[in-house]
């Protein structure tokens, strides 16, 4: 009896969904905007660098796992797909494809090597291992080393669309950021992500429960890695052209400072950090290694004073979930 | 390929000369980090900037105050160790509490802020640093000729290690550290100061760092980049030594600057990665690193 006298919600929505909708078209109008009230090349940038900091915080913010060498999957995507669109001559989202499954590739093999390690030790692996990449991209032919790869063409996105036009460039890298988007926001909120989410809370304890936790962190890395590399391989055909600060450490630590000033473990946290991130590294240029020092600044304060970050201090003020 | 041309044996014995100053810089370092990381359990990524710091440190006091290299040797790690003692003090002992991962992420921080500020000043050209008098020329071994004072460098790295190691494994202070490490509130019940001590042995870790930069200012120039060029080779020391171990941090870092040292001779194109390719296998056969003891 009790069953049927449950009251009704008032509305479809729970509040979880409704704050997590609010967001989504907050986003979503920034995106539609942004190219009318920015550079729309700028917030193209922005939109790629974006991805990478949500595929980062993927690791960090849900497995809780800090890889400090994440710029080697963009930076490896952006030379394998800079490489596939200019010499193979492949069409843009093939070219894209092809580094999406080099960093997954790379990903599989450093992840397999970090993750058995622990906390700090697997941050100072994937620092190494991002090292050992810089340099082999300093080494390899292919990278053309200093030079990077030069005027990569943007060609046409499945034979029709040009992406030597602005607007078409833009609708299609706006498209691939909410794919990408997409899929990390499926991932968190799945069983799978649920069991991510409890790895990170208590690792034993999933153990204990039978999970085979190296596996879904292996699962996890490479996901993160692919992300970083879809993020990577587009902005090559973006900017076009690939090059060493890419895959770089100061890369590296950037997309952490993003995550970690936007909010670790929040949605949409690493989305505000980058576009904080990347607009003060911009409008900064002018003063030079002061951006630096004012990165450091930021990065002391955010672990001393909010590491809930941007939107997790929000979230909270407000009350909201997002 | 890499015996087509013949290797002279000069050329060989340069490189693992070479190897194994920079060995010592890799010991001195993940010495260094190993230390700090065994009482504080953070993973000092400033390291590589008081580094830098110290070898700025012998530039300022020579050419400000006066103060030779010998005296830089002493006062430089000093300045620099009391530096990183208040920057404990006032920084990270506020996270002393939270995930270590906050650690890593407040010490890669405060090395920005460092790197920042004297790229800022300094740009990223090198400035000169005279070898001191007493320790120029050269002596002749027979099989080569040796600079005397890339000698002094391996020898007193050598012997400041072994000292270090001496301290901590052997000595009563050393035996409370350990003991701190392992149950700081049973030995501060002893009537110990473990905060005094924590403050203490991240400055001492850190002034090992400085030592490593005033004995490196004469041999690569004094650059603000020198630390971040040099922080990535030292966690994969420490990865492949282990941390838990001094001895391993120690010998870790000489062995692994010879290697490095002979792959520029036997394969150039490599001897940039060899260290992360070697942490590669490490991890492979031992997680835990050589020395490590399993977590």
């Amino acid at each position: 009896m009790s069953v049927k006298t449950l009251p009704v919600p008032a509305t479809r929505f729970t509040r979880e969904e409704r704050d997590a909708g609010v967001a989504f078209l907050v986003m979503l109008a920034l995106i539609v905007v942004g190219p009318f009230v920015a550079y729309p090349f700028f917030v193209m940038q922005m939109l790629c660098i974006a991805l990478f900091a949500c595929a980062f915080n993927l690791l960090i913010g849900y497995v809780g796992l800090l890889s400090f060498g994440h710029a080697m999957f963009l930076g490896m995507a952006s030379y394998v797909g800079a490489h596939a669109a200019k010499v193979w001559g492949l069409e843009p989202e093939l070219a894209i494809l092809c580094g999406v499954a080099s960093a997954a590739a790379l990903g599989l093999v450093t992840g397999a090597l970090a993750i058995r390690s622990q906390g700090i030790y697997f941050a100072m692996i994937t620092v190494a291992f991002s090292q050992m990449i810089y340099f082999f991209c300093v080494e390899a032919p292919f990278t053309h080393g200093e030079d990077g790869i030069q005027s990569v063409p943007q060609g046409f996105a499945f034979g029709l669309i040009d992406l030597s036009k602005p607007s078409l460039l833009y609708v299609f890298v706006a498209a691939i950021f909410l794919v990408g988007f997409f899929v990390v926001y499926r991932t968190i909120n799945s069983p799978f992500g649920e069991i991510l989410k409890a790895i990170r809370e208590n690792e034993p304890r999933a153990i204990s429960l039978g999970y085979r936790v190296a596996r879904y962190k292996l699962a996890a890395f490479v996901l993160s890695a692919s992300l970083a590399g879809l993020a990577g391989a587009t902005k090559a055909i973006v900017v076009q052209n690939a090059s060493l600060t890419d895959v770089s450490f100061s890369t590296s630590g950037e997309v952490v400072l993003m995550t970690l000033l936007g909010g670790m473990g929040t949605l949409y946290g690493p989305v505000v950090g980058a576009i904080v991130v990347v607009s003060m590294e911009n409008y900064l240029a002018q003063f030079g290694q002061w951006v630096t020092v004012i990165q450091g600044a930021i990065f002391v304060a955010c672990v001393l004073l909010f590491r809930r970050g941007i939107v997790g201090e929000i979230g909270k003020a407000i009350g909201w979930s997002i | 390929m890499f015996l087509g041309h013949a290797i002279s044996m000069s050329q060989l014995y340069g490189q693992l000369l070479i190897g194994l100053i920079n060995g010592s810089f890799y010991a001195l370092l993940s010495l260094g980090l190993a230390v700090i990381f065994g009482m504080l359990n953070i993973v000092n990524f400033a390291h590589g900037a008081f580094y830098m710091v110290g070898a700025f440190a012998a530039y300022f006091l020579l050419h400000l105050a006066g103060v030779n290299y010998w005296g830089a040797l002493v006062l430089a790690p000093l300045i620099v160790g009391a530096i990183g003692a208040i920057m404990e003090r006032t920084l990270l002992k506020r996270i002393a509490g939270l995930d270590h991962l906050y650690g890593l992420l407040l010490t890669f921080g405060l090395a920005l802020v460092i790197q920042g500020l004297f790229q800022n000043y300094f740009g990223a050209s090198g400035l000169p640093y005279p070898i001191p008098p007493e320790l120029q020329g050269a002596r002749n071994l027979g099989f080569m000729f040796l600079p005397n004072y890339r000698g002094w460098v391996i020898v007193f790295s050598a012997v400041v290690c072994f000292a270090t190691w001496f301290l901590i494994e052997k000595t009563r202070l050393g035996a409370y550290l350990r003991a701190a490490t392992e149950n700081p509130t049973l030995v501060r019940a002893f009537g110990i100061n473990v905060p005094l001590m924590i403050t203490l042995t991240y400055g001492f870790g850190v002034a090992l760092a400085a030592l490593a930069g005033v004995l490196a200012a004469p041999i690569n120039q004094v650059r603000p980049g020198m630390g971040a060029d040099i922080i990535a080779v030292v966690f994969a020391v420490v990865v492949i030594g282990g941390m838990g171990s001094i001895l391993g941090s120690i010998l870790t870092g000489f062995a692994l600057g010879v290697i490095e040292g002979l792959t520029k001779v036997f394969y150039p194109e490599a001897s940039n990665t060899v260290v992360f390719v070697i942490m590669a296998i490490v991890l492979l056969i031992r997680p835990s690193g050589l020395f490590g003891r399993v977590a």
